[in-house]
């Protein structure tokens, strides 16, 4: 009986955090106004699309959680990548040139907020609040404070939903976030660089006093972060098919909510890939199932703010109860 | 022997009374049918080995946590507290053995928080100015200013602003939670007198310590714990140190120090004229192969600053350091670690340990390389290691993937002590590796270290328990107010002329 139930339990702590997201999925799908549709291959097709951009976002975000830290210039990153693109291509460069150079700008920016965190000893807020601004800027600068436009190219077909070739069924953008997804698991759990950082976020002075080199991870965990918003940024550019400075403004907040709703902790030290993931597509689902349902945008807030806090309450009190 | 705290006839009725206490964790009990009771200006000493209940004990009688089974009253009224706040209002005050400050605040907003006196909402300082002033000058501190945020304050002076906090708050029962652990002898007779003086108030006082010594002087009567039920109770009039620890363990064991054999000649480890950021002064430091060093001082007297600045803690601001060749100044503790020297932090909690994350990543984050593969962790051959460590070390865990902040006290600092063993480290530097932890785990670090000497490894003990470092080191520095100011074989000292020097700064 004891086995039975500590399998029990074992059990639901793994599903524990799908429940929220099959929540979310039953709720829409008993709802009878959109029941036929919400369910549908084309519509999970096209939500599973629209998450890439925030879902890769909040991948790096993931990273930079688990060690303790926080960014909030990965919205303005992302957009800042996406320009890059957008120009490279504008001015004659070959698409993989432009995708290349747009994931280049997002590793650096990444390091420059790495190298500031470690060098200036700042708080990584206050850091990369400046680079929230500094970031935008640079973006609407090299724009020219509008949209750049771009012929077509194969990169815009990185997100298309009918993607080809046809047995690919999902776009090459969203084959790209699931494959990087378990990457990213699989480092997180499994290497030496993994264990640092989740032993920088549960206790700095600890893995100092254990020869971890502070610095080097931060900055690789930034720079890793940086990555995933160029990543993110060409996703956006292809999209959109221009470079748009003003694109993803405020992302930065949703791409943070997932990671907490996923079950990362602000102080650090805890969080995952697969929870950050399950916590993009219950906001991703709610948004989409609230637009079927005709509600308005001002509901939509209401109530994806109010499933934030009860989300990570929850999560507080699953974690309680398992210890 | 002094005599004990206002040593007279204790007049009925008591003022707590704990009845039948009962507590389960899960399959887990911690407490069975226990009874404790404290008159009126008395000093009971509740003892028992980690993990003996001791702790839950004190967390019902403070209202943090709600027993099964069992009644209380005080003062002959029924009291069972709803939480902390309640049991401190109805008169039961607690000093944790881990401290509870707000580092940010002042000395004076600590000890007066909660109870700040005001008029209309405003804050009446001066009238606070003055208890605080009260308090620290009854534990004879009168130099922790006030207006000193806790943070900069040391481990020791912020156990004494924790100490007057509870005196000024009117406490029927002060809990006293190992309040010595970090004090330096000075100010545990400085707090001996406090309990004296607080006991002769009519305070009821019950005292947790490891310390046996402090335990048979201060208190009247004492209760032993052992697998959460009391083996003893009763005076403490007539009891040697002995007796108690054979309470406590249910068999004889002494507070032996396996005497360390000779050591080399060779030296691994020299600084001279080393001054570390947050050291008053430069040092100079001999280690030979296989020697047991002990640093010796009161607390805030420059060992522990010495200790970080030869790790690379604190940044050295000069001085010259040989281990395995020149150490350059800037060489952190990752490049000393490479050179085979450990370091055991005395902020177990703080800095030492990553308390949420599981024993085995605690035990090995420092030498991950014997795992790695191409940057990819074995994870069951980790496992495996940290398993095989857990045993050697005596250390009681369910698994090396559970938390480590489930684990007591005692088996933490295993774990701290396995972690120096398993990054191969050749020269360990223990800052107060024995505080807060039980008679049997000490004896068993105790006989590590001379274990390890023997083998070859160096250790360097920072002590404030001078007996300890008589019986254990092979030779003795003394620090005082920031500089060494003696070295000499242990054999050249005893209790009284190490006390002293610590006290005074000359041999």
């Amino acid at each position: 009986m004891p086995r039975n139930r500590a399998r029990l339990r074992s059990v639901l702590n793994w599903l524990g955090p799908f429940v929220g997201l099959l929540l979310v999925l039953a709720i829409f799908s008993l709802m009878p106004e959109v029941r036929d549709r919400f369910l549908r291959m084309a519509n999970i097709k096209n939500v599973v699309t629209q998450s890439v951009i925030v879902a890769l976002g909040a991948l790096g975000m993931t990273v930079i959680i688990i060690s303790g830290g926080i960014d909030l210039s990965a919205a303005s990153n992302i957009a800042l990548s996406s320009v890059i693109v957008a120009y490279v291509i504008n001015a004659g460069g070959s698409p993989g040139l432009a995708v290349a150079a747009g994931i280049l700008t997002g590793a650096l920016v990444g390091l420059v907020n790495g190298g500031l965190v470690t060098s200036l000893r700042l708080v990584p807020f206050i850091v990369t609040l400046g680079m929230l601004g500094v970031a935008r800027g640079l973006a609407k600068w090299i724009a020219g404070n509008q949209k750049i436009d771009a012929p077509l190219t194969w990169v815009n077909g990185l997100m298309s939903r009918n993607p080809e070739p046809s047995w690919l069924v999902l776009s090459p953008g969203v084959w790209l976030m699931i494959v990087l997804a378990a990457l990213l698991a699989v480092v997180l759990r499994l290497t030496v660089f993994g264990r640092h950082v989740f032993a920088l976020g549960s206790n700095e002075q600890t893995a100092r006093l254990c020869g971890v080199r502070i610095s080097g991870v931060k900055a690789a965990v930034y720079g890793l972060s940086g990555v995933f918003c160029g990543l993110s940024g060409v996703m956006a550019f292809s999209r959109l098919t221009v470079g748009d400075p003003t694109v993803a403004v405020g992302l930065e907040l949703d791409i943070i909510a997932a990671v907490v709703i996923g079950g990362g902790s602000l102080s650090g030290g805890q969080g995952s890939v697969l929870g950050t993931m399950i916590g993009v597509f219950i906001m991703a689902f709610l948004r989409n199932g609230s637009t079927m349902m005709g509600w308005p945008n001002y509901v939509q807030e209401i109530i994806i703010g109010s499933v934030i806090v009860a989300a990570v309450a929850l999560d507080r009190l699953r974690q309680k109860r398992e210890s | 022997m002094t005599e004990p705290a206002g040593s007279r006839p204790a007049p009925s009725p008591p003022v707590l009374v704990m009845q039948g206490i009962s507590k389960s964790f899960g399959p887990t009990r911690a407490l069975q049918d226990v009874d404790m009771e404290v008159g009126p200006g008395m000093v009971r000493a509740l003892l028992g080995e980690n993990g003996a209940g001791k702790s839950t004990l004190m967390k019902i009688l403070s209202g943090a946590l709600r027993p099964d089974s069992g009644r209380m009253s005080l003062d002959g009224r029924a009291y069972a507290p709803s939480g902390p706040l309640d049991g401190r209002r109805r008169g039961v005050s607690m000093i944790y053995q881990e401290l509870n400050l707000a580092p940010h605040l002042t000395v004076e907003e600590n000890i007066m928080l909660g109870r700040e006196t005001h008029r209309w909402g405003f804050v009446r300082r001066a009238e606070m100015r003055r208890r605080v002033r009260e308090a620290l000058d009854l534990i004879r501190h009168p130099e922790v200013a006030p207006e000193t945020p806790v943070r900069r304050l040391r481990l020791g002076l912020r156990q004494v602003v924790e100490i007057a906090r509870a005196l000024t708050e009117k406490a029927r029962v002060l809990v006293m939670d190992e309040p010595t652990s970090s004090l330096s002898r000075e100010d545990t007779e400085g707090l001996f007198q406090v309990i004296r003086r607080l006991a002769d108030e009519g305070v009821s006082i019950v005292y947790i310590s490891h310390f046996l010594e402090e335990v048979r002087r201060v208190a009247h009567s004492l209760t032993v714990l052992r697998d959460g039920r009391v083996t003893f109770s009763g005076a403490m009039e007539g009891l040697r140190a002995d007796d108690l620890v054979r309470l406590m363990v249910g068999r004889e064991v002494r507070e032996i120090f396996p005497r360390p054999e000779r050591c080399g000649e060779e030296v691994v480890l020299s600084a001279r004229g080393l001054k570390g950021r947050g050291m008053q002064a430069p040092a100079d430091l001999v280690v030979r192969r296989g020697e047991i060093l002990g640093l010796a001082g009161l607390v805030g007297a420059g060992r522990t600053e010495a200790l970080r600045a030869v790790f690379g803690l604190d940044r050295r601001e000069r001085g010259l350091l040989e281990r395995n060749g020149i150490v350059r100044l800037r060489g952190g503790p990752r490049l000393m670690i490479l050179r085979g020297v450990g370091y055991l932090s005395e902020d177990r909690q703080g800095e030492g340990l990553a308390l949420g994350r599981s024993v085995a990543d605690n035990l090995t984050l420092s030498r991950l390389e014997p795992y790695s593969r191409l940057g990819f962790l074995r994870l069951r051959a980790r496992g495996r290691e940290a398993g095989a460590w857990l045993e050697r070390m005596n250390i009681r865990a369910r698994s090396v993937e559970q938390p480590l902040e489930s684990l007591s006290g005692g088996n933490q600092q295993k774990v701290a002590l396995a972690r120096l063993l398993h990054q191969q480290a050749d020269i360990l530097l223990l800052d107060e590796p024995t505080r807060g932890i039980d008679v049997v785990s000490k004896t068993q670090i105790y006989e590590w270290i001379t274990r390890l000497a023997a083998g070859g490894k160096s250790v360097v003990f920072v002590g404030s328990y001078f007996p300890e470092l008589i019986g254990v080191c092979h030779r003795i520095v003394v620090f005082h107010r920031g500089r060494a100011v003696a070295d000499r074989p242990a054999s050249g000292w005893d209790e009284r002329s190490l006390t002293a020097c610590a006290a005074v700064g000359g041999a």
